[in-house]
């Protein structure tokens, strides 16, 4: 993930030279006991956890022996932040602190150029104290003035015998903010010690996700920003994204209270600024996402497909609500199809509302509600000229019809052609690791049947007479999702079932089961 | 007149071989932009949709003049060096299109363009148009809508997403309110035009007479547009919606710049600041149209046909 716990940024920091407290990332109480007792018993620990107040919430304890570490560290590895569990703490020597200083380099996107914060006097409240804050310009390519960094040390009742240390400290955060490509760089607080040491005793880094690809290095595995390490549904999601590269798709879970009367949906957006104003609307009528989702840049079938499949891993959900900027440029049909194929294979027993306003938006809203239409739930389907706010208002009055019921994840219903040796199959590849194949049950495609299939099918098949046969080839083939996709809900949609698209998503179809 | 695009410009499009080049440069071609050349490397003495291809910018400025403006459609990763390219052979204006550039490409580009004396629109961004006059980037989708669609008028359309951007023209146009100029600035954290960069280009338009802006969670563009109001730089009427009430500190909502951290860029501080500076923030987005024609109406406007 694009953000690094804090022994990662402190390794970093190592690497350029700055000194950084003896100790290790421990996983187990074992680790940590043993990690103890080489430092000699008192020691720090530290929940690695990205949240601010690691502090207030018991996350910092200071063990006095091996054995106290021990049992610190199975309590620690117990809690849990937000939703999430602790994985690791970092037991750390004990450091006697003479000064503490506050260094931050971040973005400014008004100086668009890094800046770089420096305080005498610690972190703590540096917000409220905006005049005890020296504020630096950092040069892209050359990196922070270090005479300024000096006369700034200079000025300050800091010995003067640890200056030269506190300057190649800066400037080695600095270069490892340009090396990394960080979007900002914390180290609070950078200590001076009694034993005459500058040390680096935390450290916060967020690498810029859209540099990742270029800093293997860093063994960044989700080049997303979350609040919290990367679920297994959002894994599945990025390795989705990762393989079909045809239009963008975003996942993230994001935290729900767990309250009594708490409702949450599946929210499924278009658009990165549609989704935000459409989330909105549906959180003004009483609703909490369970995630974040945006499938825009004209996506296939096949990735909104996925976005849907994914979103309804999601237990508890009681409605799955739709929405983006409402004048999209994409064509919207194809979105349609993606999220019918998904409701239909899983049978959707909660209220679905689909904004789909935009480009053949009106194709788009009919695909969907005559693909929904034998659905237990309703499905209803919203155009550019309806507002946000009247399409949440209509997604809270079916949900409110549907007598409380949530959402279980199932597993998809396949029809019995798929795997038979009379059927015609062929395979489509979405790209790297996610692949399915498309199958026509060939036994049943009478004349009319096969009529209807050649019709649908985008030009992909062909009849001379003797049965259907491919009319592009094999290499074409392999693209043809969205045109299948298509076919296969025209065709249901005529009385003949006779096409499926078998795509499996990786995580979720090959696992025997198992839900998120 | 309008700001940034009309027909007099002369634009170059960088990466006009590609998917995207060719069906944008189609698309721009359509709208009554004056694209005169393109630019792919290895390419040069081609054409596209009759525009020439030229090997790089000053080979194309030396066939074909000067030029105005340069869009951009080359992978993110090449976006920086295409960019630098353009502006160090004298181009005063660049827009960059493309996706997912890395942030510290565009400081470098943002550098370029200060030691120039250029200005630069995007990253991330979908782009620019003036109804009636022309279009850069990808914005509009096809010439058709687009024309059917966006109406020429008086208001300034500034957006942070690239949807919403033309959303906010066609609800405004539906409630009868014509537009100027419509400026997508872009999604990303480093921006070139930012909202107040673009509100002071509208203030000085004689044919703007309001602005409506569509702005989000993360950064400061949104306030810093408020310290102009409060200023007096940006006197015309302002109309705002912020989107991402309900997003939590700390997780990004698809754009890179759409972020709260360490308390700065939430929601509340941007109407409030907004607000205080004097202009109309609605809390629906389906409430702009009405606030957008009301305010015209309030400041003794024509509303355009």
């Amino acid at each position: 993930m694009a953000r690094l716990h804090e022994y990662e940024g402190k390794a970093l920091l190592a690497e350029r030279g700055l000194t950084i407290p003896k100790g290790a990332a421990c996983s187990t109480p074992a680790e940590a006991k043993a990690t103890a007792e080489s430092l000699g018993g008192a020691c720090v620990m530290k929940i690695q956890a990205w949240t601010t107040s690691r502090k207030a919430q018991g996350g910092v304890v200071f063990p006095e022996s091996a054995d106290e570490a021990g049992k610190d560290a199975e309590r620690l590895l117990g809690m849990r932040i937000g939703q999430f569990p602790v994985e690791q703490v970092l037991v750390e020597e004990r450091i006697a602190i003479k000064d503490e200083l506050f260094v931050s380099m971040s973005i400014n996107d008004a100086a668009r150029a890094p800046v770089l914060l420096l305080s005498l006097a610690g972190g703590s409240g540096v917000e409220e104290r905006a005049d005890a804050v020296h504020q630096m310009p950092v040069d892209p390519e050359t990196g922070v003035d270090l005479a300024e960094v000096r006369s700034v040390l200079a000025g300050s009742a800091i010995e003067a015998k640890f200056h030269d240390g506190l300057v190649d400290a800066i400037d080695g955060a600095v270069r490892m903010a340009r090396e990394i490509e960080a979007r900002s760089v914390e180290i609070n607080p950078l200590v001076t010690t009694d034993d005459g040491r500058v040390v680096a005793a935390d450290s916060r880094v967020t690498i810029d996700d859209y540099a990742v690809f270029r800093h293997p290095e860093l063994g960044i595995d989700i080049a997303r920003e979350l609040d919290h390490p990367p679920t297994r549904l959002e894994r599945i999601a990025y390795d989705i994204e990762q393989a079909d590269h045809r239009g963008t798709f975003y996942f993230a879970k994001l935290p729900t209270t767990g309250a009594a009367d708490e409702r949450t949906i599946g929210f499924h957006g278009a658009g990165g600024g549609g989704s935000m104003m459409s989330m909105d609307a549906v959180v003004h009528a009483g609703f909490t996402p369970a995630n974040f989702t945006d499938t825009s840049g004209n996506p296939s079938s096949a990735k909104v497909y996925a976005a849907a499949r994914i979103i309804l891993q999601q237990e508890g959900v009681v409605g799955y609500f739709g929405s983006g900027s409402g004048v999209a440029s994409q064509e919207q049909h194809h979105s349609a199809y993606g999220v019918a194929k998904a409701f239909r294979e899983l049978g959707l027993d909660i209220p679905a509302v689909i904004r789909l306003g935009g480009n053949s938006e009106d194709r788009a809203v009919r695909i969907l509600e005559a693909a929904c239409a034998g659905l237990p739930a309703e499905v209803v389907g919203f155009k550019k000229d309806d507002p946000p706010a009247r399409c949440a208002e209509r997604f809270k009055a079916l949900v409110d019809a549907n007598g409380g019921k949530v959402w279980t994840p199932r597993k998809r219903t396949i029809p019995a052609f798929v795997g038979s040796s009379e059927a015609i199959v062929f395979r489509i590849d979405l790209g790297d690791g996610w692949e399915g194949n498309v199958w026509i049950d060939n036994q049943n495609c009478d004349e009319k049947a096969t009529e209807v299939v050649l019709a649908n099918c985008g030009g992909v098949l062909e009849d001379h007479g003797d049965g259907l046969s491919f009319a592009v080839s094999n290499e074409e083939l392999l693209k043809k999702d969205s045109e299948m996709i298509a076919c296969e809900i025209e065709c249901a949609l005529a009385g003949y079932p006779v096409v499926y698209v078998d795509l499996p998503i990786p995580g979720i179809d090959d696992l025997e089961g198992e839900v998120c | 007149m309008a700001i940034l695009i009309d027909e007099t410009k002369k634009v170059l499009v960088q990466g006009i071989t590609g998917r995207e080049g060719r069906a944008r440069t189609k698309l721009m071609l359509g709208m009554g932009t004056n694209v005169v050349c393109g630019v792919t490397p290895g390419k040069g003495g081609q054409d596209v949709d009759g525009v020439p291809v030229f090997n790089d910018v000053p080979e194309a400025i030396r066939a074909c003049g000067e030029i105005d403006i340069s869009v951009v459609f080359v992978p993110a990763r090449l976006v920086k060096g295409a960019a630098i390219d353009a502006i160090e052979a004298g181009v005063k204006l660049v827009v960059l299109v493309p996706d997912r550039v890395p942030v510290w490409d565009a400081m470098a580009v943002a550098k370029c363009a200060t030691k120039h004396g250029a200005s630069f629109v995007g990253p991330n961004t979908l782009g620019i148009l003036s109804p009636g006059r022309g279009s850069l980037g990808m914005i509009g989708g096809n010439a058709e809508s687009a024309k059917k669609w966006f109406k020429k008028g008086s208001v300034g359309v500034i957006s942070r997403s690239g949807g919403m951007t033309s959303s906010c023209a066609y609800y405004i146009g539906q409630a009868g309110v014509g537009m100027s100029t419509l400026v997508h600035v872009g999604g990303d954290q480093v921006l070139g035009l930012r909202i107040p960069d673009v509100a002071l280009l509208f203030e000085a338009d004689p044919e703007t007479e309001a602005i409506v802006i569509f702005g989000e969670i993360g950064g400061s563009q949104e306030e810093d547009l408020a310290a102009l109001m409060n200023a007096g730089k940006v006197t015309k009427p302002v109309v705002a919606y912020i989107g991402g009430k309900a997003a939590k500190e700390g997780t990004r909502f698809s754009h890179a710049g759409a972020i709260i951290e360490g308390g700065k860029g939430t929601h509340d501080g941007k109407i409030k600041a907004l607000r205080e500076a004097g202009a109309t923030v609605v809390d629906a987005f389906g409430e702009l149209p009405e606030a957008a024609l009301r305010t015209l109406k309030t400041a003794g406007i024509a509303v355009g046909s």
